[in-house]
């Protein structure tokens, strides 16, 4: 087999990009977006400490404050989903038509 | 120096990774995405292992598949609805958005292949200071060249925090 270069890992991270951003846009439960959105960030993750393979630590130090960024995302993303499931009785997000005109 | 990134570990990996992020976008049940969530997330660990990022891949397990997916399982069970597992689970655009997503993936492919040059293919050059001391530096580093980013984000959980408890307490 040949060898592993820093394109096959730029490749898998595109793949999981996609397959987050797919998640993000069909699904209509509320978790499984916010799922999709640390898929997304994982797989920018994944270029980040690839380059830093070429390129010194940089890219690594900067995957720490993602995964930072990723955590706080989290924390508040899932205390809005538990405001607004004690409103309405739901988590599908078309179901969220507050501010809709 | 003898690349540990053979390529049975990094189609094992890369398979595992994706199979199980493409289960966390169809799978009815939430806690069965969290689960395949947890899968994805550990063989990214290894992916990091196989760069030569020890620390990143340690943070990867403890913070994310450890931390963070605890609190994704905590708050499934507080919302779950037995009902929402019986509903339509994708929304009605869902044709247009894959598309748009699918058509978006292809341009990054396509900036690959034209891109290709642009950086060294293989890891011929890397890094010196990657080999053992690795958490070392990382640490130099984000104590001294990103201090500041690095008071940002301690600031930014701070408010994280405080938000996160606001949002979810029944009254203020």
């Amino acid at each position: 087999m040949t060898e592993i270069t820093t394109m096959h890992y730029l490749v898998v991270a595109a793949a999981l990009f996609i397959i987050g951003t797919i998640g993000v846009l069909t699904r209509r439960n509320v978790v499984i977006i916010l799922m999709s959105i640390e898929l997304i960030l994982n797989a920018v993750n994944l270029n980040l400490v690839a380059f830093s393979r070429l390129w010194g630590l940089h890219g690594q130090v900067f995957a720490i404050f993602v995964i930072t960024d990723a955590a706080a995302e989290a924390a508040v993303g899932l205390g809005i989903i538990i405001a607004f499931f004690r409103n309405k009785e739901t988590v599908n997000v078309d179901e969220v038509d507050l501010l809709k005109w | 120096m003898n690349p540990v990134a053979t390529p049975f570990f990094f189609y094992f990996l890369a398979f595992m990774a994706i199979v199980s992020a493409i289960a966390v976008i169809t799978r009815r049940n939430p806690v069965h995405a969290a689960l395949s969530l947890i899968v994805t997330l550990l063989s990214l660990a290894g992916f990091y292992l196989m760069l030569y990022a020890p620390f990143v891949a340690a943070v990867q397990i403890v913070l994310y598949a450890g931390g963070i997916m605890v609190l994704f399982l905590f708050v499934i069970m507080l919302v779950n609805l037995e009902q929402n597992i019986r509903e339509y689970q994708f929304n009605k655009q869902w044709i247009v958005a894959t598309i748009a997503s699918l058509a978006l993936g292809g341009l990054l492919l396509f900036v690959y292949r034209t891109g290709r040059g642009s950086f060294p293919s293989a890891f011929y050059q890397s890094y010196r200071g990657l080999e053992g001391d690795n958490t070392q530096q990382i640490g130099i580093w984000l104590y001294g060249n990103y201090m500041l980013p690095f008071e940002i984000a301690s600031l930014l959980l701070l408010v994280a925090i405080v938000g996160a408890v606001v949002m979810a307490k029944k009254r203020i």
